[in-house]
This record gives structure tokens, C-alpha cells and sequence, in this order.
């Protein structure tokens, strides 16, 4: 530590503030507001992916790969978050437990339903009882990234399935009146035309994603909102060096300025990309006035 | 990409656990001095701490701390997420019909009401912490009950004038009070509600629930047990 910390009720209000807000409790906040940025960066990029994959299966030629495709952006379209976020992630948890119950134990005899106990052997347990704290809570946070990514891979489906739909006709018409086979027709004409028309969606997803992150609360992360909380709640002189009132609204007012920022950079950001997306499209914006 | 997903089943299945010793996961609420709260650096800290590293030490265990939510600290057990509760929670038959509790390591405690003054109507809105005895007092006795997620909204919802009193544990009252120089007092009668405070423990458990029976047998014996209670809850603590 830099500043003389001992005994903070004899420091001046500035040394206070910096040794408040630089004790151990405040850098755990520090680090929650990483963990819900490399929440964003993993789970957009996966949702993209499996946004992709689900068009694709929901537009194949192969029906039951179609109903598929279509079945699973419906659901997971359907089902309130709350639902899923309670639902899947203890699902997904106690089925891989059970999976590697059946894989890994398979002289157990006793039933892994208990009453209301999940039983499963020691080998079985994801993360082994005996892995340290971080090894549990990085994965409980992968469990997060994955039901976060199922969620807006499923909306993100159903945006690049509408915007392969919305590349003009004539434009496919022509590719086969050059002879370019399906696939090909699809991979340089369908695929790179679509991102025009899936950006607008794509970018309102993003804001509901960053909008979401909070979420990541009720799936027991200690993310910004568990420590804007704690860290805000009145604090008695027995248990603290640094005792306070309720400083709350204190703490929720820097994450509404943390949100807003963040939705602001990301406006920037993606107008930008608009802007480079339609160079030379010849339909959107002043290039369409010049062409005609 | 189709080698990631065949990697990740293998990854899964292939984990394996270094099978060191018997590591029991405590779970806690990390919220509600001075049972178990965050201290300045961010780590737990508090009486059921101290109290449960000595368990620990003396049934030979190797132990974890895992924080949890109040909310879901139950389900979190009985799902396996971690091995036992030592998180300030009342020995209750409602509780007891989910899971086991072992022997208590702090007799009955009184719950008392607090205010921002002294003639608060108690039949009015009472502000508790959900899923605690003392709002299922409240719920009884005809009052309006408000039900917060942690024990500090609970005082918060006075301070705000949100409630008109606080029905809560005594032993986390007392420290608010005397540090509010006045501002929050207790009022009412006090009320002994439940079977003492003890670990909860699954009920498919029950080798855990003798060792840590035992651990708990040896503390109040050799008035250990006596000594760190009055340490954290001061001389007026019931002791054994």
C-alpha cells in the first residue's frame, strides 16, 4: 500500500477516500466490474456463433435440421430469462454431475435423489469438493457465459435468419444465372449481403446483453450489483475500520454511470461498423442518393 | 470447431478431483455481523468464522468457505453446491423437516423489534429478512410484513421510514443500535423464537453431523466455546 492506512478515523477526509476506496472490499468491486466486461466479450462472440449455426440450421433443406433449428430459437425465444436463468443453469449443472455420476461411479448403488438431496459420488462432483473456491467460482461463471449465450444465440438466430430472407431476390437470381451453385450462392452472395440487414437487430441485442449483465446476480456471481450492495450498506464501527450510513444510492448511481457509459461507447462503436458495413452496398444512405 | 466439441465432453468427463483428505465446503451468508460478515480486505470474518475453523480443526477436516445468498442457502446444500450451513440459522421443525441440524452451539436467542422512535405503533409495517423465523413471527402476528432480501435493507427500510420498526435477531440489533447515536432505539417486548443456532447439514449426511456433533460436544466442554461467545456477543450471552 502507497498511503498509510493504520488507522483511518485519524486521516483527513482526502486520505480517507483513498484509503476507503482502495481497501481489499473495494478492489473485489473492481474486479467485478472485469468479470461482467469478459462476461460481455465471451458471450457475445458465442451468441454470434451460435446465432449463425441456428439460422443456418432453421433456413438447411433438410427438414428435421429445419424444425430443429426453428424449434430450439423458439423456446429459448419463448421462455421468460428469469425461468431460464433459475431453470437451465441447475439443470446444466446436475446433469453433467449426473452424467459423470453414471461415467465415473458406476458400482454406486445408493439412489442420487435423497428426498430433497442430490447425491452424486465424490469423483462425480463438478468442481470436485476439494478444488479451491476460484476453481468453483470460474466455473459457475462459465455456466453463466453458457446460458447467456444460449439465450441471445437463440435472438441472434432468428436476426440472421431474417436478414439472409431480406437479401433482394435479383441478387440470388442473378448468381444462378452466372451458374453459381447453392452453396456457392450462399456463402458469397446470401452470407456476406446479410450483415447489413442483421446489424440493426444485432446491435439492439448487444444493448439488451450489456443491459442484462445484472443477471449474472441471480445466478449467485458476486458481480457489480452483489458489491455495489455490500459495500453499500451502513457499516457499523464494531465490524469496520471505515464505518458509514447507507451509501447505496451512492453505489447504484456509479453503476448507472457505468452502464450508461458503456451504452454510449457501444453506440459509437457500432455506428461506426454501420457506417463501414454499408460502404458501397449501393442502397443505404447517401451512397443510394448518389447512385441515382 | 468440430474438434472443440469434442473436446468439451472430454474435458468434463476427464476432470478429475486431486482426492486430497476429506474438504468440507462451509456455506455462508458473509452479511450479518457479527455471526459472519466481510471484513476491510474482502474476506470473511466473524464469531460462526472463528467458531467453524476451530470445528473444523478439531474433527480433522479441511474447510472451504463458500459464500451464498440467504434466499437460496437451502437449496444450494441439499443440491450439493456445498456441505454444510453455519450461517446464523435458528434450529426450527420447519427446517429441520429439509434438512439436519447438528446440536446447537448457541442457545435460544431473543429477536427484538427496533425503531426510529420510541411510541412506534408494532402492529404496524414491520421489516424483516425473508425466509428467517423472525418473519415468520411478524407474518403471525398480524402486523404488515415487509421482507428484504439481507438483513442490512431491513434497517435501511427504518432509516428510510419504509417500516415503521425492524424485527430482527438481538445479537445483530445491539451493534446498529449503539452505533446510531440515538437515532434507532429497541422497543417492544423481546421474543425468544426457535431451538438455538446450528450447523445445517443434509440429511443423507449423517457421518459429517457426528463429527462435527462431536467437535461442538468438545468445545462446550472445555469451555472454549463459552469463551468465544462472550468474546463476540459480550458478557450477557447465554453460555452452557
Amino acid at each position: 500500500m502507497i498511503f498509510d492506512c493504520s488507522s483511518p478515523d485519524q486521516l483527513d477526509r482526502l486520505m480517507w477516500s483513498l484509503c476507503y476506496l482502495s481497501n481489499g472490499k473495494h478492489i473485489t468491486f473492481y474486479y467485478s466490474i472485469l468479470k461482467v466486461l469478459v462476461l460481455l466479450a465471451l458471450a457475445a462472440p458465442i451468441s454470434i456463433g451460435l446465432g449463425l449455426f441456428l439460422a443456418i440450421l432453421a433456413k438447411s433443406d433438410i427438414s428435421p435440421l429445419k424444425l430443429l433449428g426453428k424449434f430450439i430459437i423458439l423456446i429459448v425465444r419463448g421462455i421468460p430469462d428469469i425461468a431460464w436463468f433459475m431453470f437451465f443453469v441447475i439443470a446444466l449443472d446436475q446433469g453433467l454431475e449426473w452424467v459423470r455420476h453414471i461415467t465415473l461411479c458406476p458400482d454406486w448403488t445408493e439412489p442420487i435423489r435423497q428426498g430433497a438431496d442430490f447425491l452424486v459420488c465424490e469423483k462425480a462432483k463438478l468442481p470436485g469438493n476439494s478444488s479451491s473456491e476460484t476453481i468453483h467460482e470460474i466455473y459457475g461463471f462459465i455456466l453463466a457465459i453458457v446460458t447467456f449465450s444460449i439465450i441471445f444465440g437463440a435472438f441472434a438466430g432468428n436476426i440472421f435468419y431474417g436478414a439472409l430472407e431480406a437479401v433482394p431476390k435479383d441478387q440470388i437470381e442473378t448468381a444462378e444465372a452466372y451458374g453459381l451453385n447453392p452453396r456457392q450462392i450462399f456463402w458469397r452472395i446470401s452470407f456476406k449481403q446479410m450483415w447489413i440487414y442483421a446489424l440493426p437487430g444485432l446491435s439492439n441485442l448487444w444493448m439488451i446483453l450489456i443491459k442484462a449483465t445484472p443477471l449474472l446476480f441471480l445466478l449467485g456471481i458476486e458481480d457489480i450489483v452483489y458489491w455495489a450492495r455490500e459495500l453499500g450498506g451502513a457499516k457499523t464501527p464494531r465490524f469496520t475500520e471505515y464505518p458509514h450510513g447507507d451509501w447505496r444510492l451512492w453505489y447504484f448511481l456509479f453503476l448507472l454511470i457505468f452502464y450508461l457509459t458503456l451504452t454510449k461507447l457501444s453506440e459509437k462503436v457500432l455506428d461506426k461498423l454501420t457506417r463501414k458495413l454499408t460502404y458501397g452496398m449501393g442502397f443505404s444512405g447517401e451512397n443510394f442518393l448518389q447512385r441515382q | 470447431m468440430r474438434n472443440i466439441f469434442f473436446m468439451i465432453p472430454v474435458i468434463l468427463l476427464g476432470y478429475s478431483t486431486a482426492f486430497a483428505g476429506d474438504t468440507i465446503r462451509m456455506g455462508t451468508e458473509g452479511a450479518y455481523p457479527p455471526y459472519n460478515y466481510i471484513d476491510d480486505d474482502g474476506n470473511l470474518a466473524g464469531f460462526e468464522i472463528i467458531l467453524g475453523n476451530e470445528l473444523c480443526a478439531r474433527a480433522n477436516l479441511t474447510c472451504e468457505w463458500v459464500k451464498n445468498d440467504w434466499d437460496s442457502i437451502i437449496p444450494n446444500l441439499v443440491s450439493g453446491n456445498y456441505d454444510t450451513i453455519i450461517a446464523g440459522m435458528s434450529i426450527t421443525a420447519e427446517r429441520d423437516k429439509v434438512i439436519d441440524f447438528t446440536q446447537n452451539y448457541m442457545l435460544p436467542r431473543p429477536s427484538a423489534y427496533v425503531a426510529a422512535s420510541e411510541d412506534v405503533d408494532l402492529s404496524g409495517v414491520i421489516s424483516a429478512q425473508t425466509a428467517t423465523l423472525q418473519a415468520g413471527y411478524i407474518a403471525e402476528s398480524g402486523s404488515t410484513l415487509i421482507e428484504f432480501a439481507t438483513p442490512d435493507e431491513t434497517i435501511s427500510a427504518v432509516s428510510d421510514g419504509e417500516a415503521d420498526a425492524v424485527f430482527a435477531d438481538y445479537d445483530y440489533l445491539a451493534p446498529i443500535v449503539e452505533a446510531s447515536n440515538g437515532d434507532l432505539m429497541f422497543v417492544g417486548d423481546q421474543v425468544v423464537l426457535g431451538l438455538g443456532t446450528g450447523m445445517g447439514i443434509r440429511e443423507s449426511d449423517t457421518e459429517l453431523k457426528a463429527k462435527f456433533n462431536q467437535a461442538i460436544t468438545s468445545m462446550k466442554e472445555d469451555g472454549s466455546l463459552n469463551k468465544l461467545l462472550i468474546e463476540w456477543f459480550g458478557e450477557g450471552i447465554l453460555t452452557y
